[in-house]
Order: C-alpha cells, then sequence, then structure tokens
C-alpha cells in the first residue's frame, strides 16, 4: 500500500467534536460527508481545487522548454488541420435487403435481462443489427419502462472484450465438437449407475422451457442431483415462507395501497424482484402536487444504510442482528403471541409503540417488508403482522414459487461440497456458476474442484472456476440467446437474441439440448415447449409473434394463491447470539456477488450512499469507529471464525453502531481486465454457518493506508443550501418554503432572450429520486461517456454527466439522507459561454447550452466559471479508440471524445433532434412527453421530467409552477432550466424525535 | 566607434519584415486554395466504381425516380443504397449478358455485396438527415448537383461547413415545392427569392443555425 503520498487527511476527522457541533446546532444543516463538516485540509484542498493536484500531473514527464517546442510546433501546424482531406469511404449495401432495416433508424426489439433468476423485460435499441441501448419495456409489470444499472450496463458485458471466446480443455484452446465426445463419453459412463455421481448446479432458474430441459435429462439419470445456487440469494425470503405458511411462496407487494410501509432491513425501493415497480408506486404515492395532496409514509428499521432507509420518514438504526428482537416486539404490540427477543429494545419502545399504533391505524393500508438478508425468523414474523393488519391481498399477496424448482440453495451447496469431499461426485456441470469464487470459502471448493472426474463449465468469463474445471466452454449473453424467464409477479417474458453470439456462445439452453437432444437449436426447443403449453391458442404462430413483439406473455401472472399460516413458530424462544462485534454480508449495491466485476461502468458507478467507486469497503458507524480508534481509508484486519483479510474501512454515518458491513462481489482474482483485483474478497470471511449475518467478528488495525475513489467530496456546497427539505405540515403551513428571499426578476447584463418556438427545461423531484443511480449509467450508455478508472476518480477526474449528490442533514451519528441528481442546468444566463475564448459552448434558440466538440481546445475556463460542476473534461483519451468489440456498442448518433475535449449534458439533443425531425415531417409540434432523456427514460420512480416550458400544458412546465419548484444556486442569476422540486417529509407526529439506539 | 550594423541592414530590415508578412499572407491563400480545390474537396472528380453506374442514363434519361434505389430518403437521416436485388430487378430482364454488368449479377449470384466508392461524404461529426431537408422543399440536385447529366457521379460541392450555412442561412435562395424535389432537371424560377419566401411560410422552414442542429 502507497503510504507516502497519501497524507491521511481523513485522520483529522475527530468525530466526538463532530457530534458536538451537530448537537449544539453549530454545524451547517446540510453537510456531504464527515470532511466537510469537520473542515479538514483535504477536504478544503479537494473543493478549492477544481481538478485536486489534478491541473499539474504529478506523473507528467514534460517540462516547461519541451512543452514551449511542442506548442511552438502545434502553432506552426495549426492552419492545417483544415487541409485534412476525408479518407476515401465505401458504402456496402445488402446484396438482399432484410425487412424492416432502414440504414439510419433503430429497431426496438423486447427481450429480457434476468438476475436471480428474475426476469425484468427491456427494449434493446438496434443500429443496423447492432445493439446499443437497453430500455424498460412499458408493457412489463415490474419495469414499466423504467430499467436499473444492471439491466443499462449489460450492452457493456455483451461487448466486454474479456468475455471467453474459446471452449478451453485443460488451459489449451479445444473445440465444441471435442467437447461434445467427451462429454458423451463422461454420460455415457454414469448412465449405469443412473447418474448417481452426476451433479448439475446452475444458477436459479424461473424459466419453464429450460426447467423442463433439465427434468427431461433428469429423467435418464434418476440419480442425478441438479442445484442451484446464488451467492447473494433469496434462500431467507423462501424459508420464510415456508415457516410461515409451510410451503414456498413467492411475495408480492402493492405498494400502491400502502399508506404506512414499515421496512425491516430491506431495500426493497432499489433491489431485489419488483423493485423497479414498487419504486414508482412508492412515489406516485408521495407525488405532492398542492397542500391538499396526502403522502404515504415509510419506517425503516436497518443496520446498513441503503436507498430505502435513506427515503424514510422515521429511520430507527440497529444491528442486523436485533432486527428480529424488533419485529417480536412490534408483533407482540400488535397483539401476536410471540416470545420476546433476545436483544434489548428499552431505548426504542416508544418508537415501536408509535410505529404499531400508527400500522394498526391503517390495517389494510399498511405493510411491512422484511429483507433478503434478515433470517427466516424475521420473514415468518412479518407474513404474521401483515396477516394481523389485515393486508393479505391489500397491499401483499402470495403467488406459486417463481423458481421451477424453489430449494434452499444454501444447503445444497454444503451437500455438494460433503458429496465432493467424499468422492461421490465423478462429472460436475456447472451453468453459468463460479463456486470457485462465490462459495463459502470454508466449504473449501477450490480444494474439491479438482478432484472431479469430469467437470465442465459453462462461463461468460474465463473466470476462477473455469481454471479448476477440466473444460470451459463460453456463455452467449443474454442479448445472444433465446430463453424465458419469469418476473416479479409471473409473468412470462421471452428472451429473444438481438444479434449473434460474437464469440460463439453456448446458452444454457444449447447446452443442455447437446445432453439429451441431439444439440436442437435452442429456438426451437423454447417455440416447442410453448406450443405444447398453448394448445388451446387457436393460432399458435400470430400468439407466438404477438408475445416476441410485446416481450410479455399476457395474462401469465400468477393468480394470488391462499396462504395460511401455521401455528408454533413465533412463540418459539429466539436462539442467543454471540457477543462480540456484529459482521453483516450484503450484495455490493453495483456489482451484486461479483458477476459484474468486469463491467468498468459498474465499477465506476458510485455506491448509492458511500459514492464509492471502484472499491468495497468495511463500513462502520462513527461511534464504533471512535471506540476503536478507527479512520475513513485505513486499512485493517479483519478476522471472523479463523479467517482473516484486510480490509478499507469507511465511516459511515448513519450505520448502526458495534456492527460492520462489508460487500460481496469484489476481490475477484480472474475477473478480466477490468475486475481482476479490485478491492477485497469478503466472501473470504464469510462461513457456511453464516451466510449473512454474525457476532464475534474481530478488527485489528494494519496501520496501512488504502486509499479510496469517493466521489462526494469532489465538490463543495460551501454553505449553501442546495437541497431543501420541509416537513409535509411545515410546507401546509407555508407552501413556498423552498423559495429562496432572492429577488424575482432582477436585473441582469445579458440581453433578454424571448424564446418563440420550444424552450427546454428539466425538473426533478427531490421527492421521488431514490438515489439508485440507473440514471447514471443510462446516460453513460447513451452518450458513449469513457470510463476513468479508480486512479482517476480520486482525483476528481470522472466523467459521468450525471451525478447524483447525497447530503447528511442533522447528527453525525444518525443523519437524514437526501439524493440529488445533478446534471448541466443549461443556464439561460450561462457563465460557461461568455469565458469560452473559442465559441465553443454557446446557447441554442431552444434555450440549450451547447457543447461543440470540434472548437473545443480545452482551456477548460468553461468549468472554471461552472457553479455547478457540471463540465466534465477529457484529461487523457479515456474513451477507448482501440478496441474493435467496443466500437460496436456505441451510439451512432453521438460522438465519441477524444482527448483535451470538454463535455457534459446535452439535454440527450440526439433524442431531441430526432423526435423534432419525426414531428416537422408529421407537419405538427412535439407533443409533450414524446422527447424523454436517458436519464429521465430510465428512472424507476419518475423523479425526472424533460419537457418544452413555453408549453403551458406541459408537465415540466406545471411541475415548474408549482411553490415547491426552486432553482440551485438562484442568487447567482444564472436562471437555471433545470429545476428541482424540495423533499418533503412525512413524519409522524407521535415520534418527537428520532430515537437514540 | 566603427558602426555596427552596414547602412544596407536598414534594407534588408525592412524586406525581411515587410516579406515575412507577405510571406504569411501567402501561406494562408495557399492554404485556402488548396483547402478549396477540388483535390481537397474532391469537387468535380469522377471517382472510379465497381461498375461505372451512369445516373444520367437511369435517372435522366429513363426518369427512373431517385426514391426507386434511394429509398429511404424521406424516412431517415440516410437516403440508403440499393441492394443488388433492387438492379437486379430489370436487370435480370434487360442488358442480362452485358459484360458491364458481371459484377452486378456476380454480387446477387454470390450473395457477396458491391463495394461502391463514396461520393458525396461529411465527417463523422456532422449528423445530417436527408428525410427532412426532402420535407422541407429541398431538392436532390440542391445539393447533388446536375444528377441527371452525370455519367459517373462526382461530387458537385464541398460539402464544407460554409457550403451549408449558404443555404441554412438563407433556404429562400434554395427551396422549390415539395413536387418538384425529385426532378432532377428542375430550373429554380426567376423570382426565386420571392417563391422561396413563401415555401418557407409554407413549409415551415426554419433558419436552423445552432451548432448541434448538426454537431453533437
Amino acid at each position: 500500500m502507497d503510504t507516502e503520498n497519501e497524507n491521511g487527511g481523513r485522520t483529522d476527522v475527530d468525530i466526538a467534536t463532530l457530534r458536538q457541533l451537530t448537537k449544539e446546532g453549530n454545524a451547517p444543516r446540510f453537510w456531504r460527508g464527515l470532511e466537510e463538516l469537520a473542515g479538514t485540509s483535504e477536504f478544503r484542498d479537494n473543493a478549492e481545487n477544481e481538478f485536486p493536484h489534478g491541473a499539474n500531473d504529478p506523473n507528467a514527464t514534460l517540462d516547461r522548454r519541451e512543452l514551449l517546442k511542442v506548442m511552438a510546433a502545434s502553432a506552426a501546424f495549426a492552419g492545417l488541420t483544415g487541409c485534412t482531406k476525408l479518407p476515401t469511404q465505401h458504402i456496402v449495401p445488402y446484396v438482399r435487403e432484410p425487412e424492416q432495416i432502414i440504414p439510419g433508424k433503430p429497431l426496438f426489439y423486447a427481450t429480457a435481462v434476468t438476475l436471480d433468476g428474475i426476469a425484468t423485460g427491456v427494449l434493446v435499441e438496434s443500429h443496423m443489427s447492432r445493439p446499443t441501448k437497453l430500455e424498460g419495456n412499458p408493457d412489463h409489470p415490474e419495469s414499466l419502462g423504467s430499467s436499473n444499472s444492471f439491466a443499462q450496463a449489460s450492452i457493456l458485458g455483451l461487448y466486454d472484450p474479456d468475455r471467453s471466446r474459446a471452449e478451453v480443455r485443460d488451459g489449451r484452446i479445444a473445440s465444441w465438437s471435442e467437447f461434445q465426445s467427451e462429454l458423451s463419453s463422461a454420460l455415457a459412463g454414469e448412465k449405469g449407475a443412473g447418474g448417481a455421481g452426476l451433479r448439475l448446479l446452475t444458477q436459479t432458474i424461473t424459466s419453464p422451457s429450460l426447467a423442463a430441459q433439465i427434468n427431461q435429462f433428469l429423467k435418464s439419470y434418476p440419480s442425478a442431483k441438479w442445484l442451484q445456487y446464488e451467492s447473494a440469494g433469496r434462500d431467507n425470503v423462501r424459508e420464510g415462507a415456508k415457516l410461515a405458511f409451510g410451503e414456498y411462496v413467492n411475495t408480492v407487494y402493492r405498494v400502491e395501497n400502502a399508506e404506512v410501509i414499515l421496512a425491516l432491513d430491506s431495500n426493497f425501493l432499489t433491489s431485489g424482484p419488483g423493485s423497479l415497480r414498487y419504486a414508482r408506486e412508492f412515489a406516485r404515492k408521495r407525488r405532492v402536487e398542492g397542500t391538499e395532496s396526502k403522502m404515504n409514509r415509510l419506517y425503516a428499521v436497518e443496520c446498513t444504510p441503503t436507498n430505502t432507509g435513506s427515503m424514510a420518514d422515521h429511520r430507527l438504526r440497529m444491528p442486523a442482528l436485533d432486527i428480529e428482537s424488533f419485529a417480536r416486539a412490534l408483533g407482540k404490540e400488535l397483539g401476536l403471541n410471540v416470545a420476546a427477543g433476545s436483544g434489548s429494545l428499552s431505548a426504542s419502545a416508544e418508537w415501536i409503540s408509535a410505529v404499531a399504533r400508527d400500522l394498526r391505524q391503517h390495517a389494510g393500508a399498511s405493510l411491512v417488508v422484511a429483507g433478503d438478508q434478515q433470517p427466516p425468523i424475521v420473514h415468518a414474523l412479518v407474513h404474521a403482522i401483515n396477516q394481523k393488519l389485515g393486508n393479505f391481498d391489500k397491499t401483499v399477496y402470495f403467488t406459486q414459487p417463481l423458481e421451477e424448482s424453489p430449494t434452499n440453495q444454501w444447503r445444497s451447496m454444503g451437500e455438494l461440497a460433503a458429496d465432493l469431499r467424499d468422492g461421490k461426485v465423478t462429472t460436475l456441470l456447472i451453468l453459468g456458476c463460479n463456486p470457485a469464487y462465490d462459495a463459502p470459502a470454508d466449504l473449501g471448493f477450490r480444494e474439491l474442484l479438482p478432484k472431479v472426474k469430469f467437470s465442465a463449465q459453462l462461463g461468460s468469463y474465463e473466470d476462477e472456476t473455469s481454471q479448476l474445471c477440466h473444460w470451459h466452454i463460453p456463455q452467449a449473453h443474454a442479448l445472444e440467446s433465446w430463453g424465458d424467464g419469469k418476473g416479479y409477479d409471473g409473468t412470462i417474458t421471452l428472451i429473444q437474441p438481438l444479434i449473434a453470439p460474437l464469440y460463439d456462445g453456448k446458452s444454457e439452453q444449447d447446452f443442455l439440448a447437446l445432453l439429451n437432444q441431439a444439440g436442437k437449436p435452442s429456438h426451437d426447443i423454447l417455440r416447442e415447449y410453448w406450443q405444447a403449453q398453448k394448445t388451446t391458442a387457436p393460432r399458435f404462430d400470430a400468439f407466438w409473434e404477438q408475445t416476441l413483439r410485446d416481450g410479455v406473455m399476457a395474462g401469465t401472472a400468477f393468480p394470488a394463491k391462499q396462504v395460511s399460516l401455521k401455528p408454533g413458530f413465533a412463540e418459539q424462544s429466539p436462539a442467543v447470539h454471540a457477543q462480540g462485534l456484529e459482521i453483516v454480508f450484503r450484495p455490493d449495491p453495483t456489482i451484486w456477488d461479483g458477476r459484474f466485476a468486469n463491467n468498468g461502468w459498474l465499477q465506476e458507478l458510485p455506491k448509492p450512499l458511500t459514492k464509492l467507486t471502484w472499491d468495497s469497503v468495511a463500513m462502520v458507524s462513527p461511534k464504533t469507529a471512535q471506540r476503536l480508534g478507527l479512520h475513513s481509508e485505513e486499512a485493517v484486519e479483519l478476522k471472523f471464525q479463523g479467517r482473516t483479510i484486510v480490509a478499507p474501512v469507511w465511516v459511515m454515518p448513519g450505520h448502526a453502531d458495534e456492527s460492520v458491513t462489508v460487500f460481496l462481489g469484489y476481490g475477484r482474482t480472474r475477473a478480466g481486465r477490468v475486475g481482476t483485483g479490485v478491492g477485497f474478497d469478503a466472501g473470504w470471511i464469510r462461513p457456511y454457518g453464516t451466510p449473512w449475518i454474525g457476532s464475534g467478528l474481530e478488527i485489528r488495525k494494519t496501520g496501512d493506508k488504502w486509499p479510496l475513489a469517493a466521489t462526494q467530496t469532489h465538490n463543495s456546497m460551501e454553505g449553501r443550501e442546495l437541497v431543501r427539505v420541509a416537513t409535509i405540515e411545515e410546507y401546509r403551513q407555508n407552501p413556498a418554503f423552498a423559495q429562496g428571499d432572492v429577488v424575482k426578476n432582477p436585473l441582469s447584463l445579458y440581453p433578454e432572450v424571448k424564446y418563440e418556438g420550444y424552450s427546454w427545461g428539466m425538473a426533478v423531484d427531490l421527492n421521488a429520486c431514490t438515489g439508485c443511480g440507473a440514471c447514471v449509467t443510462a446516460c453513460q450508455a447513451e452518450n458513449n461517456i469513457a470510463v476513468v478508472g479508480k486512479r482517476e476518480v480520486i482525483i476528481g477526474r470522472e466523467m459521468h454527466w450525471i451525478r447524483i449528490d447525497r447530503y447528511y442533514e442533522g447528527d453525525v451519528d444518525d443523519p437524514k439522507t437526501y439524493h440529488e441528481p445533478v446534471l448541466c442546468m443549461h443556464c439561460e444566463d450561462a457563465p460557461c459561454e461568455v469565458v469560452c475564448p473559442v465559441a465553443a459552448t454557446v446557447h441554442s434558440p431552444e434555450g440549450l447550452n451547447e457543447m461543440i466538440y470540434n472548437r473545443c481546445v480545452g482551456t477548460r475556463y468553461c468549468s472554471n466559471n461552472c457553479p455547478y460542476k457540471v463540465r466534465r473534461f477529457n484529461f487523457g483519451l479515456y474513451s477507448d479508440w482501440e478496441t474493435p468489440s467496443l466500437f460496436g456498442m456505441r451510439n451512432p448518433n453521438v460522438s465519441v471524445r477524444s482527448r483535451g475535449v470538454m463535455e457534459k449534458c446535452s439535454y440527450c439533443v440526439q433524442r431531441i433532434n430526432a423526435v423534432k425531425i419525426e414531428s416537422e415531417k408529421q407537419d405538427r409540434s412535439v407533443r409533450d412527453g414524446e422527447i424523454l432523456t436517458a436519464c429521465q427514460q430510465s428512472c424507476p420512480s419518475e423523479a425526472i421530467v424533460f419537457g418544452n416550458i413555453n408549453d403551458r400544458t406541459s408537465r415540466v412546465a406545471k411541475l415548474k409552477g408549482n411553490t415547491l419548484n426552486y432553482s440551485l444556486l438562484e442568487e447567482l442569476n444564472t436562471r437555471p432550466r433545470t429545476t428541482y422540486q424540495a423533499r418533503l417529509r412525512n413524519p409522524n407526529p407521535e415520534i418527537k424525535k428520532t430515537a437514540a439506539v | 566607434m566603427a558602426q555596427i550594423f552596414h547602412h544596407s541592414t536598414n534594407t534588408i530590415a525592412r524586406v525581411s519584415i515587410y516579406g515575412a508578412v507577405l510571406l504569411l499572407l501567402l501561406l494562408g491563400y495557399v492554404v485556402d486554395v488548396v483547402n478549396n480545390s477540388s483535390y481537397v474537396t474532391e469537387v468535380h472528380n469522377a471517382r472510379p466504381q465497381p461498375v461505372p453506374f451512369s445516373h444520367k442514363h437511369h435517372s435522366g434519361e429513363l426518369g427512373l425516380d431517385c426514391r426507386y434505389c434511394h429509398s429511404s430518403v424521406e424516412v431517415s437521416s440516410s437516403a440508403g443504397m440499393p441492394p443488388t436485388q433492387t438492379c437486379m430487378t430489370c436487370h435480370s430482364q434487360i442488358w442480362t449478358n452485358a459484360a458491364i454488368l458481371e459484377p452486378v449479377r456476380a454480387s446477387y449470384r454470390d450473395s457477396k455485396p458491391l463495394s461502391w466508392t463514396r461520393v458525396n461524404a461529411v465527417p463523422d461529426f456532422v449528423y445530417f438527415n436527408h428525410s427532412i431537408h426532402v420535407a422541407k422543399g429541398v431538392g436532390c440536385t440542391t445539393c447533388h448537383g446536375p444528377i441527371g447529366e452525370m455519367n459517373i457521379t462526382w461530387r458537385e460541392n464541398s460539402l464544407y461547413m460554409r457550403w451549408c450555412l449558404e443555404c441554412h442561412n438563407a433556404p429562400e435562395n434554395y427551396l422549390r415545392p415539395r413536387s418538384e424535389v425529385f426532378n432532377p432537371f428542375y430550373q429554380p424560377p426567376s423570382n426565386q427569392v420571392e417563391l422561396g419566401l413563401r415555401l418557407m411560410k409554407e413549409y415551415k422552414v426554419q433558419k436552423l443555425t445552432n451548432c448541434t442542429t448538426c454537431h453533437r
């Protein structure tokens, strides 16, 4: 670790002093990080220098004399650049033109992307058969047109140059036909014992056709076993349902009907099945249009700060292990016969009874949600509570499981390890899993896998597991294969290929077809499966075409299922937990369980709460950090159940005390050029016995530094209130609270411009933004934004055109959290425009602040003069101009920027122009809502609205007319076109102050 | 003390100073001339093609509509290049044995596309859209020149931004009725400006000169 240059500025954050400051009210109301609150030298340095330690590159080798020489040469030849002759180009038309393809016009196809087996419908933009962008499918019940970062970034996964490209046998390149013959002889050997030594390991499967293939295969090998595994899977949810109802069921929420919601360590707004729809319904229930509007109320009890917690009106932090006690206490309060928990909740007793009263008052319109990482008993208790509140079939309902074969995946992994150890497994087929990396470390898969006589892995990358298997087969991407899957409510979604496999990869369907269907094409298998299912459909061809077109099979959502609670589970006394520091494992918010580790977009997407990129951390609360003498960016040794790992500390305001959160997915050793060696592998200390939460963690200081790349401190608020917040009551009394005391229409030196036609503008509703980051990735995909890497992020050179600022309010230990997406404001009187010496940034007659790359000479004056710090400069050649596989991914309607050029949000001017051209051809004006910017289209909670301000009836104009509407830094009189709707909170008046734990 | 500089130094100094200025001006002039020469712009430079396709014959003499081959000109940014199939709609019936058409037949036979040399090109940072120009009454020949008289196609105009702006600043000088857009022999009337101003109103033509109209 580099200890020399890192001055360790964060160590002068004295938490005790900060706590005192916030308690006494001497601190600013809003703050962005502990460093800002403390005013550390490092923070000052970062804030005052626009590009801290950047402009004079420490690694630059150019001296002054040499620079002048180069400059002289550039000046001398400057005029000659105009003489560039265009190279001779060729036009290669089709021989026979395919139907529908028109050069210059994208086509959209409906398909789906899956995570943990759950399919989310998407529409894929295809330019001349080249997929370039994913959008949500408006017809899909979860997506409703929106998408998340994982879906947005899967396009980069498709074109990833590190994807495996060839069949590999024991480290040398082999062929599919060789594999076929070896596999069939291995299978022939298994036939005798009925497949007793045969194991098939897959990810969670909700695909009916794939499950049918597997079951048919298993018929020939009755003693073989099919196992499913996801390291960040939902075993606890399944087991909780089994505990409560005696059977596996799927839980579906109707957030639109819930007036009061309690989330128990659950991040249901941004993670898990249904989250896109839940976020939309949640935000709609909070939309305030006038003083009469009502808001729903969200309580969150959690250990690790999440997006859902940041949206909560009341948030109670508590160690993850105590949440069971909380659920028990709440159950008791609501009149259930529940044994008391082991944890002490006396400090929050008042809080619990207030919440219970609120829930009871809204019986039938309330909802309690348990988090995926909470133990089964919490889920079962929550089911009992929801039933007691009469919420069944109103705000929550149950269906048959989405998984085709729901199992306890964690346990089946343990059984597989035991069988491997005993030598019972002779043939192991792994489809899409990476157990050598993500199986519980103490099961020892790394040692066990090489023992198998014949092992083969189908995977997208040559990863940790493929190294230990005899065979590695490249897997086709979801955009290259046929398939199907179920949405969060059971709706069948078809997966269709957008492009032939780039590297001749095979899908899971192809692989299984090889096992027992003689390599039949996966399209035929899929179609025949559904033809057999839909024998009643009068014209199957028409039905099939329609379903492929829509992406979803109409009317296939599972009906609600009647469940009855089993008695007994709640009365049993809870297990007693070991004493000591708690450890909580969580899937990483951007790279999940490690499968997205080689995706640069997701690595560089700041984590929603910490704003960290390119790393995972051990999160501790300020109080615990103080007790243990820990500081952010300090490397510590974590020891849990005999295993140790070195991790960087991150002091996280709002985290529960005496608890440490670590994130899965990092520390990959064979992920690819992007993901290998990034961060630490928390899975290494995650034992079989403790999948999510345990206690008895030991922390030892190593004395080393571990620099982290957090984007949160890159720009400073300088004490101005950029985010404006009030309670709904305060708003009703003073509807204009968000209006600053700034003179309206003050004098200006700029000439007044009148906009005759369109006048574009944007409104961002802070009350809806959950801070999930889908917009950031959507913008990156739409606008060909480059990835810069950890070192460049540390020195403030990230390129995202939209950032989501996170603000804290109040107490250091337990602050309120707010998200604020900041993009180019497209100021009417833009400070950037007047300082550009070459007029590379100018105003359009429709009010856009345009950035012209060809004119830009890279003075960076504009960025210097921008009060919002939304301009991004290409300090290096960040865009990849060399890797051919990435060329296909780029949006052909947006220039790829080169070194030395400034760039920034354009309001997706390519989309504006495309829609305008279509409307002009039809001799009409652009309709409201016809132009969707990329960020707006992806947003699950409809927080971003774009449109024509001149049209008084447009949604954006109405929002801007609301008294909640305010501009950032309006005292500067820049008159931004991007404005914000102030955040409102709906606290329970019975809860005076947030209870301390 | 003797003079350091000889008397002639004055002249030499004057000549070299004015000379340098003149030289720079001359250099600028030369650069400008080269830049606008057909060597750089390719204007009036008929480019060799795999098949010596004659617009003069097909469009001018036979009267084929432009859109028969450039079929997406009204709907897309790209006017579209005809697939070999389009050529063969006629040439499977006429001139079926012409040696000159062998590459076309070979393409169709072997499913190998023809590779034409691009004649009219703008740089990659220019996002030109055919459909909107056609819809607003900009004729094919306004940019592509007397296409009905070209045996081998050449570029008529430099397609420099300066040239684009001539029309974007004053569309009235170039617009024609929509019915005449695809007429390869259209001649502007004597009252062009009057007509152009009327069409501008009728077709709602704007003077779009802001940068992101074409660059983004």
